[in-house]
């Protein structure tokens, strides 16, 4: 009821601060929007633009190794994500207490603690597949798309974002994995999550899909050389699908100046 | 009237690239007519098979890149890839080795490099090693020459073989393969690795049927008419001289300097230029204009390499026969070969750029 009365009997000084209180939550919305924005921008480059697997081309070395089966690429795509988004988090919110000079040092530390974590965990839980990665578990630490990470966004923005980056840079990493061990899994040996037991529990052995009855296995899409053909197909893919995009765009873009002429012409 | 006046050169070369396929093709004929006569129909339905794969993919792959089909499609060079592949491959192999070989061979090889011209190795080739390096079991069922086969492998069982796996009468290719002792045979070149390691020596070997008379039954009269059209491409100047002459005197000096050093452990130089794929490699592999060197020099030091390499691998490899490798080997150095061995241009001093 009061609120009601108060327009009318308003004092100057009430409508000063209404006005602020309404650029106020202008400039929380415009934040906010602001926020949403680069989030979208986030996933956006993480998941398709700025691909650690496709388009940076980084973490070659396990992503070529491991991919053999869906399910070591998903164990190894798992542990990634896992260590991303920790380190982004942890290297994010120490940021303003990180010498420059020796920031890279800090940041190889603090991906090693967590990789340690997760390969001890892997250890503990998944021991199939713990052992089927072998070596590129502790790898992880030179994955130049974590240390990448770290260094390009993390130490520069807040805790949120910096663990929603390492958050889609992950799954774009996963995506790739996923996709090159489902290619080279379905070429190789003809069938999908073989041995998705070792990895999810027991329950899993019932995901395995024979797809093709193989006399012998294909060993080229199992060996690494198999991974780089793939991978550079799928790196082809993705950029004939990027031209197409650019080409429609263009011709839209085109249409419209036609249009505006038009208009302009008859007016 | 006005005299037309043209620029030099005055004297054209008309060799196109279909008339040297075609002329390449041609000279194929008395190697494939050989192992026709000796292995039996094996090879020629491999050869069918590659070369119609090779048709279609050519022409899937053109059309997706908007190439002139039909100029492209004829031009002989896939005809002739696909020709190599078909006669490298063992003969009782599954179908789907030829035709996997012949993708790999057609489509990632030479059209995902930029087609004819552009393809750093030689395609036949890197569809062989493929092969050999993902079905090592299906690419080492060598069949032996006929006469020692007890099996009769008419047109129809070795159709039946390379299709379903087992000839009419429901033999499998392993009891093709073999004899009446119950040994199982292979190439000369596997039985004389085989043997070494089991510490017989090259003269004992040599007694298996599979050597036959001289050095190599069958391979020989193969590796012999591989020879015959080689020398009639040198001589209609279809391929340089360089390489294969090159490459057989490096062979030849390999076992030569072998064969003294220890007569037991190392096979004859005769043996090492009569069988396995030397012939065909020498003259049809090797001198591959787009994948191989081009200066003269350039040619002479690819065909020493290519020997080399060619000998080593067959005696201290873990393969039996190296020509695919070492061709892959000497075509990722042919480049550099070539920037070492700029022939001087004329009128500039040696070294001016």
């Amino acid at each position: 009821m009061s609120k009601e009365l108060t327009p009318e009997s308003a004092t100057s000084s009430d409508v000063a601060q209404d006005i602020e209180a309404q650029e106020q939550a202008q400039l929380t919305a415009k934040l906010k929007a602001e926020l949403k924005a680069e989030y979208k921008e986030l996933a956006i480059q993480g998941l398709w633009k700025n691909n650690p697997g496709l388009v940076q081309l980084l973490g070659l070395c396990p992503l070529l190794a491991v991919t053999a089966t869906v399910t070591n690429a998903l164990g190894l795509a798992l542990a990634t994500l896992l260590v991303l988004i920790c380190s982004n988090v942890t290297v994010s919110a120490i940021r303003h207490w990180v010498p420059k000079e020796i920031r890279i040092p800090i940041f190889v530390l603090i991906i090693a603690a967590f990789v340690t974590c997760v390969q001890l965990l892997m250890n503990a839980y998944t021991y199939g597949i713990y052992q089927s990665l072998g070596i590129f578990l502790p790898l992880i630490v030179t994955n130049c798309a974590i240390i990448g990470r770290a260094e390009a966004y993390a130490s520069k923005n807040p805790v949120k974002q910096a663990a929603f980056d390492g958050l889609m840079m992950g799954l774009g990493f996963a995506a790739v994995l996923i996709l090159l061990g489902i290619i080279r899994e379905i070429l190789g040996q003809g069938t999908l999550f073989d041995g998705a037991n070792l990895l999810l529990g027991e329950w899993a052995s019932s995901l395995r899909i024979e797809v093709m009855q193989l006399d012998s296995q294909f060993l080229l899409a199992i060996l690494p050389p198999g991974a780089f053909i793939a991978m550079g197909l799928l790196i082809a893919i993705k950029n004939a699908i990027d031209n197409h995009i650019k080409a429609k765009q263009a011709e839209h873009a085109s249409e419209q100046v036609i249009e505006r002429v038009r208009v302009n012409f008859d007016s | 009237m006005a005299f037309w006046i043209a620029s030099s050169p005055h004297n054209h070369n008309q060799t196109q690239t279909p008339n040297l396929m075609r002329l390449v093709i041609l000279a194929t004929l008395p190697g494939v007519l050989a192992q026709w006569y000796f292995f039996g129909w094996g090879n020629l339905i491999h050869i069918a098979l590659a070369v119609t794969t090779a048709l279609v993919c050519e022409f899937t792959v053109l059309s997706l890149r908007k190439k002139p089909i039909a100029h492209e499609l004829f031009d002989g060079s896939g005809i002739l890839t696909a020709l190599l592949l078909g006669i490298c491959l063992p003969a009782l192999a599954p179908w789907w080795i030829s035709v996997i070989g012949t993708i790999f061979a057609i489509v990632i090889v030479k059209q995902l490099y930029g087609g004819l011209g552009h393809n750093p190795f030689n395609p036949a080739m890197a569809g062989y090693v493929m092969l050999l390096v993902s079905f090592p079991l299906q690419m080492t069922l060598w069949q032996p020459p006929l006469d020692l086969v007890a099996i009769d492998l008419n047109f129809a069982n070795t159709v039946m073989t390379i299709f379903t796996g087992f000839t009419a009468e429901g033999y499998s290719v392993e009891q093709i393969r073999t004899t009446v002792d119950g040994v199982t045979m292979a190439t000369p070149l596997d039985t004389v690795k085989t043997n070494l390691t089991l510490g017989l020596t090259i003269e004992e070997s040599m007694q298996s049927a599979i050597f036959g008379e001289n050095f190599a039954f069958g391979w020989e009269w193969v590796n012999g008419a591989f020879l015959l059209g080689g020398i009639f491409l040198i001589f209609k100047k279809a391929i340089a001289w360089q390489s294969p002459v090159s490459f057989l005197i490096s062979l030849f000096i390999c076992s030569f300097i072998g064969y003294s050093i220890s007569p037991d452990s190392s096979a004859s130089t005769m043996f090492h230029w009569f069988s396995g794929a030397t012939m065909l490699g020498a003259f049809f592999i090797l001198t591959d204009p787009v994948s191989g060197a081009t200066s003269t020099k350039g040619r002479i030091i690819f065909g020493l390499l290519a020997g080399l390499l060619v000998y080593l691998i067959r005696t201290s490899g873990g393969y039996p026969d190296g020509i695919a490798f070492a061709v892959l080997l000497c075509n990722m150095a042919a480049p550099l070969i070539d920037q070492y061995t700029r022939p001087r241009t004329y009128g500039h001093l040696k070294g001016d750029k």
